[in-house]
């Protein structure tokens, strides 16, 4: 029996372990929802490049700013762009309909989108544009082939001639310790603002923001976690007691 | 008697209303088998998932709004917006799947002891009318977000029906109550969600238990225990079930599930998309057909027995039969033993590996087709019903261990 219930539960491992990766080759994501400060900047790099069309309409201005740890008035004054009120939902302007006819489909909700394809989909596709000259916006995505969006961050990446060499694809020469295969961009087309390795880390905080907004009490739930497991182990103590109690005449 | 100068108000109830007559014969003055093992608790804690889900369910309807404009948002508003509500929604989600396995493991342990034979035949056929509900009422409340799985998955699950000749098309039609899936069958599975089928279930539940109660539990040796009493005609083999296994063991088994639950819930509450998946976190679109539409894991071994089938009708109907034949269970088995303890050797090796091949269902019910796979799937569903099938033959004609007049203890 108790064989049984080992292979069960071997064969119950063996499915979690092979859930449904991407097809693609990803970077991984180097965020931490921990750390206040990344969220911070990819909030303030939201809030500049990402906030114009994609709304965040499931969370509120001052919920952010207390989780963030940033004062309302300032979060008001440099942070909304617009005239809604602290308290408001962070909404656009943008219609899902006028969404459709500019970029052929409504650009969504960047948090859903990182629960739906994860945070290393999101960190590797927001690094992967380049250029494309038979594209509307003349750009396309390593990632996301063919995507509507046009490429927000270009002044910050510059435009990369060729899709990005993923992390995952560079190769380095053992002997030497050089790039034989350097990652990233090769060539740009336009110079950006940052270089590459203050780009990845721009992303990698944007990316970090979107997956706090995307399950904001993810902290709090682990938090509170510790505390109900260390209560059901002291009751469980003492169910064991009640048990050797009520059993000790029984057999 | 001494109810009179005792307890005066619990007198001029009981002579009004059986309070005391009633929790002594289904809890203090009912005496259960005293060799259960860990396997008895699922029942337990099947109550006790109930319980959570319905308590869940009522703070999730207050804030969950049922109507294809609204139901993503709502839901997303009760994840981050309401105080709390993050909580009570997964306490909901990983109840539905933690119901189900604690369901799976009840419906299995009355495989191992045979706890489905005579005279317990009607407490079997109620509860596979409780696990047909629960599937019923889970495909329902899996609808409910209205995101791309949600909507997918109810499109396909509807479908189904239509492989049935002649009144299918118009059958689906009147489940959905429109051409496709819309937010009138939103509204109309909500309803069904939360009021109709959770009545029912509640009610098969009460069932469930009185029926067994009547005729009282078996154990893992599978003996009677009424035959043997002792002065006061109470079974020798046998304890109250309160205090000794209310919480003399229960309390103890509800605190081990309780820690693997919350486990799950605060640390792991999408549990790798098996218990909410990723591609339900994408509002329901009508025009986008997800890339992969795999069903919930609690119904994946049913689905791939109905998709290792070539054809759609006799895909449906294997599905279908897969559940049917577990009805018949009780007269199926011929063997004049309960337990698989007494039982030989070929009812043992039968049920392992129907649960072998019950557990590759449910794992390739989740993963993409490749040719390898159904062959696979193939195998295991024909595994699945020769358990069934082959039951009269095996257990008539097989050599049986001797049944000790008393219960053990190991």
């Amino acid at each position: 029996m108790k064989k049984i219930i080992l292979i069960m539960m071997a064969s119950m491992l063996a499915m979690v372990a092979q859930a449904a990766g991407p097809s693609i080759p990803l970077d991984s994501h180097p965020g931490d929802v921990r750390d206040t400060n990344s969220l911070q900047r990819g909030l303030g790099l939201y809030m500049s490049y990402c906030m114009g069309c994609h709304g965040l309409e499931y969370a509120r201005y001052n919920r952010v700013a207390r989780d963030l740890g940033i004062p309302e008035d300032i979060f008001e004054e440099y942070l909304m762009f617009t005239d809604a009120r602290i308290g408001d939902l962070m909404t656009i302007a943008m219609s899902a309909e006028d969404g459709r006819r500019w970029f052929g489909a409504p650009p969504p909700d960047l948090t859903l989108v990182n629960r739906v394809r994860g945070s290393d989909w999101l960190y590797t596709y927001l690094r992967g544009f380049y250029a494309d000259e038979e594209r509307p916006f003349g750009v396309n995505n390593a990632v996301f082939e063919n995507v509507g969006m046009p490429h927000a961050l270009l002044e910050l990446q510059g435009l990369c001639a060729e899709p990005l060499v993923l992390q995952r694809d560079a190769k380095i020469d053992p002997l030497s310790g050089n790039w034989l295969i350097e990652p990233g961009c090769q060539e740009y087309l336009i110079e950006g603002s940052m270089t590459p390795v203050q780009f990845d880390r721009a992303v990698a905080d944007m990316v970090n923001f979107l997956d706090y907004m995307g399950e904001p009490f993810q902290l709090e739930r682990q938090r509170i976690g510790i505390f109900v497991l260390a209560f059901l182990f002291v009751f469980l103590f003492f169910t064991i007691l009640l048990y050797r109690e009520y059993w000790k005449d029984a057999h | 008697m001494s109810g009179t100068t005792k307890n005066g108000l619990m007198h001029w109830i009981d002579q009004r209303l059986p309070v005391t007559a009633t929790l002594e014969k289904h809890v203090t003055k009912y005496y259960a088998p005293s060799n259960f093992n860990f396997w008895y608790i699922f029942g337990v804690l099947s109550m006790l998932v109930l319980v959570n889900q319905i308590l869940s369910g009522i703070w999730l309807t207050m804030k969950y709004v049922p109507s294809a404009d609204e139901a993503f948002r709502s839901v997303e508003y009760i994840m981050r917006d309401v105080e709390y509500g993050w909580l009570i929604r997964y306490m909901h989600s990983t109840g539905a799947s933690a119901f189900f396995v604690v369901v799976y493991l009840h419906m299995f342990r009355a495989i191992l002891y045979g706890s489905y034979q005579k005279p317990r035949e009607l407490v079997w056929l109620i509860g596979m009318a409780i696990y047909l509900l629960l599937t019923a009422e889970a495909f329902l409340g899996y609808v409910l977000p209205w995101g791309q799985m949600s909507y997918w998955g109810a499109q396909v699950i509807i479908n189904l029906f239509g492989a049935i000749p002649v009144i299918g098309d118009d059958l689906t039609t009147w489940i959905r109550g429109d051409f496709m899936v819309s937010g009138i069958t939103l509204n109309r599975f909500f309803a069904l969600h939360v009021i109709a089928l959770p009545l029912l279930l509640v009610a098969l539940v009460f069932l469930h238990i009185v029926a067994l109660h009547e005729v009282g539990s078996n154990n893992p040796d599978g003996v009677d225990i009424k035959k043997h009493l002792d002065e006061q005609g109470k079974p020798l083999d046998s304890v109250p079930f309160h205090p000794n296994y209310t919480i003399g063991k229960d309390l103890m088994g509800i605190a081990v599930f309780l820690i693997v639950f919350c486990g799950v819930l605060f640390f792991a509450p999408e549990m790798g998309g098996y218990f909410l998946e990723h591609p339900n976190f994408e509002p329901a679109n009508t025009l986008k057909t997800p890339e992969h539409i795999a069903p919930v894991w609690y119904v994946a071994g049913f689905y791939a027995i109905l998709s290792s089938v070539p054809d759609k009708l006799g895909g449906v109907i294997a599905m279908g039969a897969a559940i049917a034949i577990l009805f018949v269970l009780p007269w199926l088995d011929r063997s004049p033993v309960r337990s698989w303890r007494y039982k030989g050797w070929m009812s043992k090796t039968a049920i392992v590996l129907f649960a072998i091949s019950f557990v590759i269902l449910t794992y390739l019910g989740g993963v993409p087709q490749t040719p390898e796979n159904i062959i696979v799937a193939r195998a295991c569903s024909v595994l699945y019903f020769l358990f069934f099938l082959l039951m009269p033959i095996y257990t008539k004609i097989e050599k049986t261990k001797p049944v000790p007049e008393r219960v053990t203890h190991r």
